[in-house]
């Protein structure tokens, strides 16, 4: 009996022994991951509307708009900034850099992942390296985004009958206290996956450099990063729709 | 640590992939930039709200189809992923009706 191997359906793909989706056990893992992250991300985003469409919206034209606490912000008389260009109102275009930015990263990264198919190492290693400069830029960018949401903007706004530049956690010059919570919240969610990501691109890349992947025979660790990286620019695509355009 | 030489030969380049990967680059750029267009050029409200998700979805459909590769994956592997992201269609709508009826609630 112990003798005797038992081949169950044989020829089916769920027979054992084979892979029945032809991904190995680390692509599939990170695409059950991506799943997971994919489900975390939306929670955030659609309770971002829940919360956004239980606040009266501003009605009028944007020419009349003025910050307060009575109905959210428009967005692009927000986010209007760009570094060392001060007081100009430049609206969505810094974000606009910083999405362009991403998806360039991401541009990279798949020549990365084509160059590890042909074991083309020195691309791999060309096609990383803008890959974590792009993402870095990325997180710099960002930073400045908080830090110029933080600081405020010229003029002090009358919330809670104080006069209060900037944003914290409890108030903000904005709007109601949830527009900048969640702004915190979900870019930070998202900035932080960004840095992860950025942390693990470095490690393959390292580990290309040094030769792991030749002397393995494959760079399929440098596609399942990849997948990573794709999927912080994914979320990123959605959160530029939500937070910013709509 | 110093950086071993490379033993192995690299296959050259496929100039047709290449161009194809900077062809979805390039759709990405520009479904970004109809959205600047529609962003400035047209009033807030319904219509362009469903207009920018609608183009998001064409961005992520590129993203996931082409950039992650899904699209060429084996089938079952495709609705793996594809499938549970139905639940969160559902609550998409669910949550939008909660937002408006807390909305009338408090004003």
């Amino acid at each position: 009996m112990a003798n005797t191997a038992v081949v169950v359906n044989e020829g089916s793909p769920w027979r054992g022994g084979v892979e029945p989706m032809k991904a190995s056990y680390g692509k599939l893992m990170m695409w059950f991951f991506l799943l997971s992250d994919a489900f975390t991300f939306s929670a955030l985003l659609i309770t971002y509307g829940l919360i956004r469409y239980s606040h009266p919206a501003f009605e009028g034209a944007i020419s009349d708009f003025a910050f307060s606490q009575e109905y959210w912000p428009i967005p692009e008389m927000v986010y209007d900034a760009i570094p060392f260009v001060h007081g100009v109102h430049l609206p969505l275009v810094f974000v606009g850099i910083m999405t362009f930015i991403l998806i360039l990263s991401s541009v990279t990264m798949v020549l990365a992942v084509e160059a590890g198919h042909r074991m083309d190492r020195k691309a791999v290693e060309k096609w990383m390296l803008w890959t974590i400069v792009g993402g870095l830029t990325f997180l710099g960018c960002q930073a400045w985004e908080w830090s110029h949401f933080i600081a405020g903007t010229d003029i002090a706004k009358n919330v809670a009958s104080n006069n209060f530049i900037g944003a914290n956690l409890s108030m903000n010059q904005y709007g109601p206290s949830n527009f900048a919570a969640l702004f915190f919240f979900i870019t930070g969610f998202h900035g932080f996956h960004v840095f992860s990501g950025v942390m693990i691109n470095f490690v393959i890349f390292y580990q290309v450099t040094v030769g792991i992947m030749e002397k393995r025979g494959h760079y399929e660790m440098v596609e399942k990063v990849g997948l990573y990286w794709h999927f912080v620019d994914l979320v990123w695509v959605f959160v530029f729709t939500f937070f910013y355009l709509i | 640590m110093e950086q071993e030489n490379s033993n192995v030969q690299a296959i050259p380049a496929d100039k047709d992939k290449i161009k194809k990967i900077w062809r979805v680059a390039g759709i990405l750029a520009l479904v970004t930039a109809i959205e600047f267009g529609f962003a400035f050029g047209m009033a807030a409200g319904d219509v362009r709200t469903f207009i920018f998700i609608f183009l998001t979805i064409v961005k992520a459909f590129y993203i996931v189809a082409e950039f992650m590769h899904l699209g060429h994956e084996k089938k079952s592997l495709i609705y793996s992923v594809i499938l549970p992201m139905l639940f969160v269609v559902f609550l998409i709508f669910i949550l939008m009706y909660q937002g408006s009826a807390i909305f009338d609630l408090l004003h």
